[in-house]
């Protein structure tokens, strides 16, 4: 402090950079009045705003985004996600076009609806700044909220939106666009004619979307993007503006550290950001009274879903799993109350062909790794990983030339999927074209759950009809435990989920 | 802190230090803490198997999973010289042959020491198989020293992190974040294997080496019309695959979701071993495809067709079949193919067309057809990339010209536009290349031996009293053409890298070498 001092400016030539008096003084900033019906939220709310609009506010807002957070976890599609959300918004955060109102943008009750986007928006961004994870999330929930909206916008507002804010496109000019028409013809699907489209040359880093899915032409570093893709270039923009604010707010955050009015409320928001991600509590999947040893597991394989499944057989066909299949065989089978002393039995056993040196210099160090028997402190602290969750499993990165791990309704091609299947004792015909339709149409959370309803078909009648298990205790599974443990009950007793 | 590590090598340790006197002061202070800095090495334990783990910094090298598991697997081919390099080689290497001072040049992107290279990450693989990670290095000099001190088997080049990676113990979680590292790319045989009938495993051939030489030209290519990419280094990765390094500027900062783009952009060849048919292209192909198949396509008639002979047994016969659309011309196929059992591929594959001609099928729609023989050609020939290696920005990558343990050969720089003319089995091993300087040294005797008997740097040119330059260790070797490419590499980058004040690549190593005479 004391050798700050010593650099400081005399106070009264400070004036200009003092941030109170820049914010008060010479206001810079002038009241928005909210033009376009969307926002990218470049500047920060100044008007005062009652305590309780504060809190009403950002709860209202919140609700929206731990709905879109939970869409995203049960693995919806964009236009489920869409049906689920759009009459919450209209609840919650109502936000109107221009055209709604015959006064257009001047109307009353569009400045309130925008405000009231403005301030909430800004709110949680006070909220959710924190850490890093928490940053990641509302990032994340936030965009989609913005697309969401984006895409609902009608066409002459989202383009007078999108001028407004004033992107470095460059425009394509009619003799390069001829030059190269034949490389647009190819790298853009769905396109007949080259001259049907508006095209702009941006830096590649800018399209990261469309350039992962090969669905642009990229040359010299520029991407040739059409005019109908622009929403991922805004969306793109979007999240980078809102990530780095983000990060600049965080950094900001101390000076709030004295303010006993706001911080409660901020971190009681944060708190109640329901981590839909950690649904899976430790030993939620553990069954009282299973006998879970490596011996028994070739027998209780048979409650395993299908892509623990397809891994064990693997490992028994092959006495062999690479690395990401052992990885997520074994948190698997840790979720499933294996000890680790079992475990590392249950993995010594199926790597048949190897010496003992062999395995314990390449293999042990893993599956203690993922029990947080080794690793950094906070590997150890957190007992390793948890298992993996259906959505992990989906979202990971495909399996490459000889791995086996990933999801077989997602990463198998259907032949193969369909033979797993009937290889496992699936052979009813409707169930199997059921299995089909869903993954064409990349449902493979309820494909995995048809599957789970035929195979235990009697037993679920069964524990309906005596009421011993309520209509929770049979939701979609999301989670390989999950699936296990209502497996195993449902072959054992019927004894409800919850009991544990 | 006193550890083990520092006991066991001091004997190296006294060797070093008579040939570095001078250290500077420093050196002991580092030296000191990167004990306490490698928590696993008491273990033995290789972190580059750890799990991935989000919010951990330690991520594993795949990179280096992959090498390892080829020193581990089978016995060594016939074609390796030394199954394992000896210390004493090993030590001998760094001291007269390790190009200390271009790889200080090439993380530095420049001559004055920057944080470029004093927060650059380096992962020790000690002797004894111990891992040491964060250890990083302010200048040419002390990186030399130490690697001489530590004589690691082999080390590894992570990120630049925003502060020194030693110091990350003193910072709060979180704190150290890598800000750049070059984009890489990893290419390796084993990922091969179900296509290549020549070889297995860690063994690798001219034959199979051509997938290398195929997947190099196609990445290359990619990178530098597509992504506008000029400085892309290619590494001999010291048995059987190559490593990518690009490293203009805009490469090297980006973040981990651009690399995953360029990565999946690339990444074609998807699926396990239950996927099916692993290439499922949209029509029109994309540009990159359609060069790509224009690229590979003599490469499929020569090496998959002819070398390879892939579809030759009965297996892969079937899978050939299976990759084609149309049922009858299938079952024509299959049976002229029964009758035939030693066709060779090349007929097989003709014979597709000209069953397909003789119009015996009438629901073969030609398009169809063709569309999946191009597909098939790409399954057979396109680059599988590891891209685990490629999406992350905290990745370790071998470093270039280090010796492969298992081979005992040295990774060096390949030339993509004479990528075809590169041999990995003519590649010289560290015993040769020593001997090579044996020999010279036999041959043109010093003319005064007592003065430079003294000193042995390999990597430190130095002019004698005379002003005559005396020659370094590996320009008696045939190293030199691969060190000669690396520097044209470096200063081509760092004309880039530097603001147009500074002139002067071209003898910049002459004006270092009086900098740093010891």
């Amino acid at each position: 402090m004391i050798r700050q001092d010593f650099h400081r400016v005399d106070p009264k030539r400070r004036a200009t950079l003092d941030h109170k008096k820049k914010q008060f003084a010479a206001p810079t900033f002038k009241q928005q009045d909210y033009p376009h019906r969307l926002n990218f939220y470049e500047i920060p709310p100044t008007e005062e705003i009652t305590l309780e609009q504060f809190e009403q506010w950002a709860i209202d807002r919140l609700k929206i985004l731990a709905e879109i957070e939970a869409c995203s976890y049960r693995n919806k599609s964009p236009a489920e996600t869409e049906a689920h959300i759009a009459p919450l918004l209209q609840k919650f955060l109502p936000l109107s076009a221009n055209t709604s109102s015959s006064n257009g943008a001047a109307d009353q009750r569009l400045k309130n609806e925008r405000q009231k986007d403005h301030y909430s928006h800004f709110i949680l961004r006070l909220a959710f700044s924190a850490t890093e994870e928490l940053r990641r999330r509302f990032a994340r929930a936030e965009t989609m909220l913005f697309r969401f909206r984006f895409q609902r916008d009608d066409t002459r507002e989202k383009r007078a939106f999108v001028e407004s804010l004033n992107l470095d496109w460059e425009p394509v000019d009619d003799g390069e666009r001829q030059q190269i028409s034949e490389h647009l013809l190819g790298a853009t699907p769905g396109l007949r004619r080259v001259d049907e489209e508006t095209w702009y040359k941006v830096d590649w880093e800018k399209v990261p979307e469309l350039v992962e899915r090969r669905t642009v032409f990229l040359s010299k570093g520029k991407a040739y993007v059409p005019g109908r893709e622009q929403v991922s270039m805004i969306i793109a923009e979007f999240t980078a503006r809102l990530e780095r604010a983000l990060e600049l707010t965080s950094r900001a955050l101390p000076r709030l550290d004295e303010d006993d009015r706001l911080t409660p409320i901020l971190n009681h928001m944060s708190k109640n950001f329901g981590s839909a991600e950690s649904v899976y509590s430790e030993g939620e999947g553990f069954v009282d009274g299973a006998p879970i040893t490596a011996n028994n597991i070739d027998r209780l394989s048979q409650h395993f879903p299908l892509c623990m499944r397809s891994l064990h057989m693997n490992l028994r066909k092959n006495n062999h799993l690479k690395h990401y299949g052992r990885l997520q065989y074994t948190l698997f089978l840790k979720g499933i109350g294996l000890s680790l002393e079992e475990c590392i039995v249950f993995w010594r056993q199926g790597f048949k062909g190897f010496t003992d040196d062999e395995f314990n210099s390449r293999y042990k160090y893993n599956i203690r790794h993922a029990y947080g028997d080794v690793g950094g402190d906070q590997n150890r602290r957190g007992r390793g990983y948890p298992p993996y969750s259906c959505q992990k499993i989906l979202n990971d990165s495909n399996p490459g030339v000889g791995q086996s791990h990933g999801c077989p309704y997602r990463h198998f091609s259907v032949d193969n999927l369909v033979g797993l299947l009937q290889s496992t004792g699936v052979n009813d015909r409707d169930v199997l074209r059921g299995v089909r339709e869903d993954v064409e149409k990349t449902r493979f959370h309820i494909a995995c759950n048809r599957v789970f309803e035929w195979s235990h078909k009697a037993d679920i009648k069964r524990v309906k009809e005596d009421g011993t298990w309520n209509q929770t205790d049979l939701d979609t599974i999301v989670h390989p435990n999950t699936y296990f443990k209502r497996s195993y009950l449902l072959k054992q007793m019927g004894k409800p989920p919850t009991n544990t | 802190m006193p550890h083990s590590i520092s006991s066991q090598d001091s004997a190296v340790n006294r060797n070093d230090d008579e040939i570095l006197p001078d250290a500077p002061p420093a050196e002991t202070v580092s030296q000191n803490q990167e004990p306490s800095a490698s928590e696993n090495e008491a273990s033995g334990v290789k972190l580059e198997d750890l799990f991935n783990d989000d919010d951990d910094d330690e991520y594993p090298a795949s990179s280096a999973t992959d090498t390892k598991n080829v020193d581990f697997s089978a016995p060594e081919p016939a074609a390796a010289p030394g199954p394992q390099v000896d210390t004493e080689t090993m030590l001998a290497f760094y001291q007269r042959l390790f190009p200390f001072r271009y790889l200080f040049q090439w993380l530095n992107h420049g001559i004055v020491p920057s944080p470029d290279f004093g927060n650059r990450e380096f992962a020790l693989t000690l002797q004894n198989d111990a891992y040491l990670r964060y250890q990083s290095y302010a200048t040419a000099d002390l990186f030399r020293k130490d690697i001489l001190r530590m004589n690691p088997s082999r080390f590894e080049i992570g990120p630049v992190y925003n502060t020194n990676p030693r110091d990350r113990k003193t910072l709060r979680g979180g704190q150290m974040k890598p800000i750049s590292k070059e984009l890489v790319f990893d290419i390796d045989l084993t990922d091969y294997d179900d296509i290549r009938s020549c070889c297995t495993k860690a063994n690798i051939c001219g034959k199979c080496w051509a997938f290398v030489t195929m997947a190099m030209k196609v990445v290359d290519t990619a990178l530098r019309e597509d992504f506008g990419f000029q400085h892309i280094l290619w590494v001999y990765s010291g048995r059987r695959g190559a490593h990518a390094w690009v490293c203009d500027p805009r490469a090297r900062s980006l973040p981990d979701d651009r690399r995953r783009a360029i990565a999946g952009y690339l990444d074609v060849v998807r699926g396990g071993n239950s996927s099916g048919k692993r290439i499922n292209l949209k029509r029109p192909l994309h540009p990159h495809m359609s060069r790509s198949l224009d690229i590979l396509k003599p490469y499929f008639a020569q090496t998959t067709l002819v070398d390879q002979d892939t579809f030759v047994g009965f297996e892969q016969a079937q899978r050939l079949l299976s990759l084609l659309p149309d049922k009858n011309l299938n079952e024509s196929l299959r049976k002229k193919w029964e009758s035939a059992p030693d066709r060779t591929s090349a007929s097989k594959w003709a014979d597709i067309d000209a069953l397909a001609k003789t119009g015996k099928s009438s629901t073969l729609n030609p398009t169809t057809l063709r569309d999946a023989k191009q597909d098939i050609v790409l399954e057979y020939t396109y680059p599988r990339l590891d891209s685990e290696v490629s999406k992350k920005m905290i990745h370790l990558l071998k470093s270039p010209f280090v010796i492969h343990p298992g081979t005992g050969r040295i990774c060096v720089p390949i030339d993509p536009r004479k990528a075809e003319l590169f041999d990995p089995l003519s590649v010289p091993t560290v015993t040769e290349l020593l001997a090579e300087i044996d020999a010279w040294d036999a041959e043109h005797p010093p003319t005064n031996a007592g003065a430079e008997a003294a000193d042995g740097e390999g990597s430190v040119p130095e002019s004698d009293a005379r002003g005559s330059r005396r020659l370094q260790d590996y320009e008696k070797t045939s190293l030199k053409p691969y060190i000669d490419y690396f520097r044209s590499f470096i200063a081509a980058l760092l004309k880039e890298d530097r603001t147009p004040k500074r002139e002067r690549n071209e003898d910049a190593p002459e004006v270092k070498s009086e900098s740093m005479e010891f």
